[in-house]
């Protein structure tokens, strides 16, 4: 393992953004968000979670793949991309899994091209957390704070250095290329970042034992509760902001739509959102998810059991931003709980 | 670049424009160099593009045995099928697909196949009823039962009249739901009078499309009559923006009606959320 003390950062994030772009936790009038570095920005690796999780930098927001250009009857298609070479530095192991997630829809057959070229394009640099806080859940979906195993490489931050693991080829390339600002780390150094780690995981799994819920047996149990009643008490309380999913790690719907002046434009994709009313409304005025009832159960349906009966995991990573956002606190933990995913012994 | 991106149509030119009734037309479309944008199997969507306006998903009306062209009955709705029906032939526009899993063409071999459409639900049905009428030796028995609002709403006319009664074993039943000036066929809707001609379920499989609440009679008269779930398939229409099963918004339960669907047999859908 190598490490970097901390006075070097400024120098490996110009190093970094020489080669690619580098994506950095970024702080800007008090919120803290991943933008792409330029010199004078205020890095901040201490924040626990950006607003919006670094989803945008491998699924952005809006993306244009198309250009187009109608003359009287004849139609122009290009294809238009803007991608290179990028690396993102600081994503917590939540959002790291969460991109891991995003893959497994992206990258299943058939695979989405745009997708799978910034994944191939970007190195994944992941800091553990060292003090989760009362909204992180992550360790009820089996993910652990202090380690990222979808990262290319791993740091922890030990104070004056970050502690640095290379973990896959990508992040030995990587290490490869800004070795003269590292340094091999000592036994000692390494043994006190797993204990560390060992700790900051404990202390986050006693603190969601104390919660008393346990999400492990609730897509078994969803199965048969499309028609239950608890959706009535929970979808009245949502306003249809959409701001869980816009936040939210693993969220990949998306919309497509044209732009144009005159007769010349692109197409783009963007982030969507299940909330709306007219995610699902038909050209024929028909709807099958008509009120917030059906959108509420399907956002939850679709992370607790749809998700998991496709791809084995829950699309959930405890990362905490819809709890600690939603305008009127509907709580994923309180949906699970009401279904029935309580840690035995507790109640 | 992007050679595999897979939102990116291919532009095709629509080569004939026929109007079906009022407010439903059939576009037939070709390559630039002429013959099919696509290989399809019946019963499969494909994605029309009409930039600036955007993109839907229909499903490929005519029968993969037909090399040169792909056919759409679309019928106006919204802001695509409104522009679409304002276009005249030689309009360029951009094709994806197919998408979705197709009519189980395996499982209806060498049986005896019961059609019954509404509407434009017959579109996707005429793309399985040409492939079979044109592979006849593979199946048994064809009934077409086919209903509309007035006589003016059904489509395909040469077919419906004339070119299906007289394939070789194939029976077509014509409806509209209300008296109409010069209609002196039947009068009633499709799913009672399914039940009066009445079929046998043995050895038959019935296929339906059309609008929701037909399809959903249509079920219950197939089930008085004894068909199991398993016999019945139908296919699904609902809002979709990728067709490769990525954008979220066509799901049934853990399916996308894109890419799992959208046939599927009734005993499927009964293990499936109704939100279609």
């Amino acid at each position: 393992m190598k490490k970097i003390v901390k006075d070097k950062l400024p120098s490996l994030w110009e190093q970094l953004s020489s080669q690619a772009t580098l994506f950095l936790p970024v702080e800007q009038d008090g919120v803290v968000n991943f933008a792409p570095w330029e010199e004078g920005d205020s890095v901040n690796l201490e924040a626990l979670n950006t607003v919006v999780p670094p989803k945008n930098v491998v699924f952005p927001q809006t993306e244009t793949y198309m250009r187009f250009k109608v003359e009287n009857d004849k139609l122009h298609i290009e294809p238009f991309e803007q991608n290179g070479p990028y690396v993102l530095f600081g994503a917590r192991p939540c959002d790291v899994a969460g991109i891991t997630l995003l893959d497994k829809v992206f990258l299943q057959e058939p695979e989405d091209g745009l997708y799978s070229r910034r994944r191939r394009e970007g190195t994944v640099i992941s800091v553990a957390c060292n003090e989760p806080d009362a909204a992180c859940f992550c360790t009820s979906f089996e993910l652990e704070p202090g380690m990222a195993p979808g990262a290319d490489i791993m740091v922890w931050d030990m104070g004056d250095y970050l502690l640095w693991k290379a973990q896959s080829e990508k992040g030995e390339k990587l290490t490869g290329s800004v070795e003269n600002l590292l340094q091999e780390a000592a036994e000692e150094e390494q043994k006190a970042a797993m204990e560390l780690k060992e700790r900051v995981t404990a202390k986050e799994a006693a603190a969601a034992q104390e919660m008393g819920w346990d999400p492990s047996g609730v897509k078994e149990t969803l199965k048969d509760m499309f028609d239950s009643d608890i959706w009535e008490q929970f979808f009245r309380r949502c306003l249809g902001c959409g701001i869980c999913t816009y936040i939210c790690p693993t969220c990949h719907c998306f919309d497509i739509q044209d732009y144009s002046k005159d007769q010349e434009g692109g197409r783009f994709r963007c982030w969507d959102s299940c909330m709306f009313a007219d995610f699902t409304l038909m050209g024929s005025g028909e709807n099958p998810r008509p009120t917030r009832k059906e959108r509420v159960r399907q956002r939850f349906m679709h992370k607790l059991c749809y998700y998991p009966s496709n791809f084995g995991l829950y699309a959930c990573v405890g990362c905490g931003r819809c709890v600690r956002k939603c305008p009127v606190n509907l709580d994923i933990a309180q949906v699970i709980k009401e279904v029935g995913g309580v840690k035995s012994g507790s109640e | 670049m992007a050679q595999n991106n897979l939102l990116l149509p291919q532009v095709a030119v629509v080569e004939e424009i026929s109007t079906e009734t009022s407010d439903i037309k059939t576009f037939k479309v070709a390559s630039q160099g002429g013959g099919s944008p696509l290989e399809f199997l019946p019963g499969q969507c494909a994605m029309l593009s009409l930039p600036p306006v955007g993109e839907a998903i229909f499903s490929i009306t005519s029968s993969p045995t037909e090399k040169d062209y792909l056919e759409f009955s679309i019928k106006k709705t919204g802001s695509v099928t409104n522009f679409l029906h304002e276009i005249e032939e030689g309009y360029q526009l951009g094709v994806r697909g197919p998408y979705g899993n197709g009519f189980p063409l395996e499982m209806l071999k060498g049986k005896d196949l019961l059609f019954i459409g509404g509407g434009i639900g017959l579109a996707p049905l005429r793309s399985l009823i040409n492939y079979c009428l044109a592979n006849r030796g593979d199946y048994g028995q064809v009934d077409i039962v086919y209903g509309a609002r007035t006589p003016d709403d059904l489509v395909q006319r040469a077919e419906i009249f004339d070119n299906w009664p007289r394939a070789s074993n194939t029976n077509v039943y014509l409806t509209v739901d209300v008296e109409w000036e010069g209609w002196d066929g039947h009068v009633g809707f499709v799913p009672q009078y399914m039940e009066e001609i009445g079929f046998a379920p043995e050895n038959r499989i019935a296929v339906t499309c059309g609008p929701p609440i037909m399809i959903k009679f249509v079920l219950e008269g197939l089930e008085r009559m004894g068909f199991k779930p398993e016999q019945v398939i139908t296919t699904l229409e609902l809002k979709m923006k990728c067709g490769v099963g990525k954008c979220g918004r066509c799901n049934l339960g853990d399916r996308y009606v894109c890419k799992d669907g959208p046939v599927f047999t009734y005993a499927e859908l009964l293990n499936l959320p109704p939100e279609y």
